[in-house]
């Protein structure tokens, strides 16, 4: 199980990374969400995946599943949450003011 | 003894009172005037140390500046630092004098004062200091002073690029002196020059012996312009000429001078060493003397007769060093006497030079040329400042009765004696010696009858001056005069100059030798012997060219511009800079893509390397889950939907997909016990998908129909690349479990924090510092978002108004 999640985490990787190199702002944009969700899954991952009960006490488990890589993945969801959607929002400016959303031509004023 | 660091200190004192006298006083007195007292102070007082530096006494004094680190300012006056003492503030005050007339007021004094005196400053520093690291900053601060002094008049370009060339070459040198103290400094374990010296013994056999001399020899070289760094020179001849005189003559180009023969206990007695030393001078006296001829312009032609003359000495320096190789004893004495020479010369030098240079600048002054091809027959006009030109010049030449002949005399000794040594492998080469320097005399001879008689003599022709000529003023002519003056003092009385300032600085160049108890005395008449048939010869083979000079010199001038160290130095210099700047174009393309290609790059070498590497790719599925077929339909789906986003021709279809991922992540957590995760998944998702589609309202509406990825194998390549080492090392660290986790500690939150539910526990109570800022970053993201669109909101009504 942890081996096939963590080759689906590189699988999604690749998928991100090409996406990133591609020529337009809304591709990168889901090309980090790809990346996002797949680190995510990645850090749970890495926590082991022992069968056991949901971290919440009184439910009569004696096993929990690890509740620290949840936390941290918590917060992390929040963060990756927030900056996509500035770099939305900044997608949408740089389209505004630009007119274009393609990576090639956005690349600022030769020699400047 | 705190008045000698009052002393050394005054000039940068006093720098700072000088804007305030030029603001209040100018109008009425040339602020010169003030300036001068205080080169004139620090002479007076420097005057009372002879009598006891001549018995042998050295002072030493040291002021604490970070004890810590064993810095401190120990100040050391022996011969040696007192001679050169005596030139910088002796010609020091005579160059503000001079400097007074030459100015006008209404130029910028201000600043030509204060960098003069933090010059001055920092060369009483220079020969002062006994520490390493405090001798290198006031090495570097004559560079920087002067870098300002030749880009004085800042408007001109020639001035600008005189002082970058010069700022280069002496703080290349510079850097490479350092490196070579603290080479100094490991072998040595001390910072003192006077210990080094004290722990020859174990410095010589050291490892590091040649690199920390080739170091500091490069500093010594550039600095005073030897050859092939001597090109600076000529430049900063954009300066003023009283800086030309006192910087470029008389004072910062003999650090190189004072560096050497500090040094010559350490590194002295080293057959690399001596070829080094002896041989770039003896190159440098030529080639300065052959350039020389070539020039039309006074002060070029005087910048490559200094360079002449310190190669000259520095000649003399290396030969002298021979001295330490044989130590005490015959042999050894008859090159004491070439060290002494050296020391001779270097104060001849800076006499004659500097009033030559000030001789330039009242021609310049009076006249508006520099160029001989345009003066002549000044004679009749200016006869005293003939007289001056005429005694410097036969000074340099090597003519009686001037000074300039004693030291060439020594000169002509030493190379004979040294083409007789016949250790370091000289033997026939050691021939060499006297012939170049014979040669190079010969140069010498005939570009100073140039300078004199091109100038002064010939026919007279007003009109192709600029200006009504006449003679200069008298406070003009005090300084070259005096200058003047002491050329011939030192002619008929050399042994008071000998035995009260050089003998003391010979003890500290040479402090293994007892020079008191050699025979030092120079004499003007030595006998029929082969110093004076040289000499002899000089006169009559110059004489004989100077007379046939419209022969050869245009020839000689005609030297292919493109050959010359300059144009070797520029052309290096813009290459560099050229590709410098194709290679930065190259690389740094303005493209995201190429960007994140090196990063990518970067990440897939160093990791898939140092995991290849260090055998770190180790896989462990002991501790493996079991998977069923609700997990395999998931991961199936999750890849599909990822690919959908990949290939994707429609945005909607992609954000769609998208969306189907992240519920996909949340099904997981559904899966792996994760109920909280599961739930903000589930709602971060929804949103973002909803901003997903929001932004798509606002883009292009023409680009509806989005074309497919342009295929890029690179980009195939790199991101399988960065799915393969994320993949790798991913099943590396699961298999290289080493320690229990702490999640134990956590299943206490119920006696701990009273809580049952352990992942809001941890949010919360133990970390909760991560919410805290979590919740920052959220904030500023919602800050950000506002202001981006309220802005371009304003901006658009903003346009819409105009």
């Amino acid at each position: 199980m942890d081996t096939l999640i963590v080759i689906l985490v590189g699988i999604l990787v690749s998928i991100g990374t090409y996406l990133i190199l591609s020529r337009h702002l809304l591709r990168i944009v889901l090309g980090t969400s790809i990346i996002g969700h797949a680190v995510n899954l990645l850090i749970v991952a890495s926590g082991g995946l022992k069968t056991g009960g949901p971290p919440l006490l009184g439910e009569r488990n004696k096993v929990f599943t690890d509740a620290i890589p949840q936390a941290l993945v918590l917060t992390a969801i929040v963060i990756n949450f927030a900056v996509t959607a500035l770099v939305l929002v900044l997608c949408y400016r740089a389209y505004q003011s630009f007119e274009t959303d393609d990576m090639e031509q956005l690349r600022g004023e030769a020699n400047e | 003894m705190i008045t000698l660091y009052l002393f050394i200190f005054l000039p940068f004192i006093f720098a700072c009172i000088v804007p305030f006298l030029f603001k209040y006083l100018n109008r009425q007195v040339h602020t010169g005037w003030f300036v001068m007292i205080v080169p004139l102070s620090i002479l007076i007082y420097l005057l009372q140390f002879i009598p006891d530096v001549a018995s042998g006494m050295t002072y030493e004094y040291t002021l604490s500046w970070i004890p810590s680190l064993g810095i401190e300012f120990t100040a050391y006056v022996d011969g040696l630092a007192l001679l050169f003492g005596l030139l910088i503030t002796g010609v020091g005050t005579l160059v503000i004098l001079y400097s007074i007339f030459y100015m006008s007021k209404r130029e910028a004094l201000h600043n030509f004062y204060i960098y003069l005196l933090m010059f001055m400053g920092a060369m009483l520093g220079v020969v002062f200091s006994d520490h390493l690291l405090v001798f290198y900053g006031f090495w570097e601060l004559t560079s920087v002073s002067s870098f300002l002094l030749i880009s004085y008049w800042y408007e001109r370009k020639s001035s600008r690029q005189g002082a970058l060339k010069s700022m280069l070459i002496t703080v290349f040198g510079g850097f490479g002196m350092l490196a070579g103290f603290i080479m100094l400094i490991m072998m040595g374990d001390t910072y003192s020059i006077r210990e080094l010296i004290a722990n020859m013994a174990t410095i010589q056999s050291h490892a590091l012996f040649i690199p920390a001399m080739l170091c500091v020899l490069l500093g010594a070289f550039t600095k005073s312009a030897q050859f092939p760094f001597g090109i600076w020179l000529p430049e900063a001849m954009e300066a003023p000429t009283p800086v030309s005189s006192y910087l470029h003559s008389a004072t910062m180009v003999k650090a190189g001078i004072y560096l050497v023969a500090r040094m010559t206990p350490i590194f002295g007695g080293s057959p690399v060493w001596f070829w080094l030393v002896s041989g770039v001078g003896v190159i440098t006296l030529l080639y300065g003397s052959l350039t020389a001829l070539r020039q039309t312009d006074l002060k070029p032609l005087l910048a490559y007769s200094t360079i002449s003359q310190l190669g000259l000495i520095m000649s003399l320096l290396g030969i002298g060093s021979l001295a330490v190789y044989f130590g005490p004893g015959e042999s050894g004495t008859v090159f004491t006497v070439a060290a002494y020479a050296a020391l001779f010369h270097l104060f001849n030098h800076s006499t004659f030079k500097g009033s030559l240079f000030m001789v330039v600048g009242i021609i310049d002054h009076e006249t508006g040329r520099r160029d001989i091809r345009y003066l002549g027959g000044l004679m009749q006009v200016m006869p005293i400042t003939f007289t001056i030109a005429l005694i410097g010049g036969l000074s340099m030449a090597g003519l009686p009765p001037f000074n300039g002949f004693l030291s060439k005399e020594m000169f002509f000794a030493a190379v004979l004696d040294v083409s007789k040594a016949g250790v370091f492998g000289l033997g026939s080469i050691g021939a060499l010696f006297p012939i170049i320097a014979w040669v190079a005399s010969i140069f010498t001879f005939v570009y100073c009858m140039i300078f004199v008689f091109k100038t002064f003599g010939g026919p007279y022709h007003p009109e192709r001056l600029n200006r009504k000529v006449h003679e200069a003023p008298i406070g003009m002519l005090l300084a070259p005069l005096l200058l003047g003056l002491l050329v011939v003092l030192i002619f008929f009385f050399p042994n008071v100059l000998g035995k009260y300032i050089l003998t003391p600085a010979l003890s500290s160049v040479l402090p293994m030798m007892t020079p008191s108890s050699y025979d030092l005395k120079i004499s003007a008449w030595h006998g029929l012997n082969y110093e004076l048939l040289m000499t002899i010869g000089v006169i009559l083979l110059g004489s004989l060219l100077y007379v046939v000079k419209k022969k050869w010199l245009p020839a000689a001038r005609k030297f292919p511009q493109s050959l010359s160290l300059n144009h070797f130095f520029n052309e290096g210099l813009q290459g560099a800079e050229r590709l410098s700047a194709s290679l930065t174009s190259r690389y740094m393309t303005g493209s995201l893509r190429h960007y994140l290609i090196y990063v990518f790059a970067f990440f897939v070498l160093l990791l898939m390397g140092s995991l290849l590497l260090f055998h770190g790719i180790e896989f462990d599925f002991s501790n493996n889950a079991m998977i069923n077929v609700f997990d395999a339909g998931l991961v199936i789906c999750m890849i599909i939907s990822a690919f959908t986003v990949l290939l994707a021709s429609n945005r909607i279809v992609a954000i769609v997909a998208l969306g189907v991922l992240g519920y996909m992540v949340s099904m997981f957590f559904v899966i792996f016990r994760a109920p909280d995760l599961a739930l903000t998944q589930m709602v971060v998702e929804t949103v973002t998908t909803v901003l997903f589609l929001l932004c798509f309202y606002h883009l292009p509406k023409l680009k509806k129909t989005v074309e497919r990825i342009a295929f890029k194998w690179t980009n195939l390549i790199i991101s399988i690349a960065v799915g393969l080492t994320v993949t790798v090392m991913a099943l590396s660290a699961n298999g290289h479990k080493l320690f229990e986790p702490i999640t134990s500690f956590f299943e206490n939150s119920y006696e701990l924090a009273g809580a049952k539910n352990i992942v809001n526990a941890i949010l919360v109570d133990f970390r909760g510092f991560d919410t805290m800022l979590e919740i920052s970053v959220l904030t500023i993201a919602g800050l950000g978002v506002y202001v981006l669109i309220r802005q371009r909101s304003k901006r658009g009504k903003e346009h819409e108004a105009e």
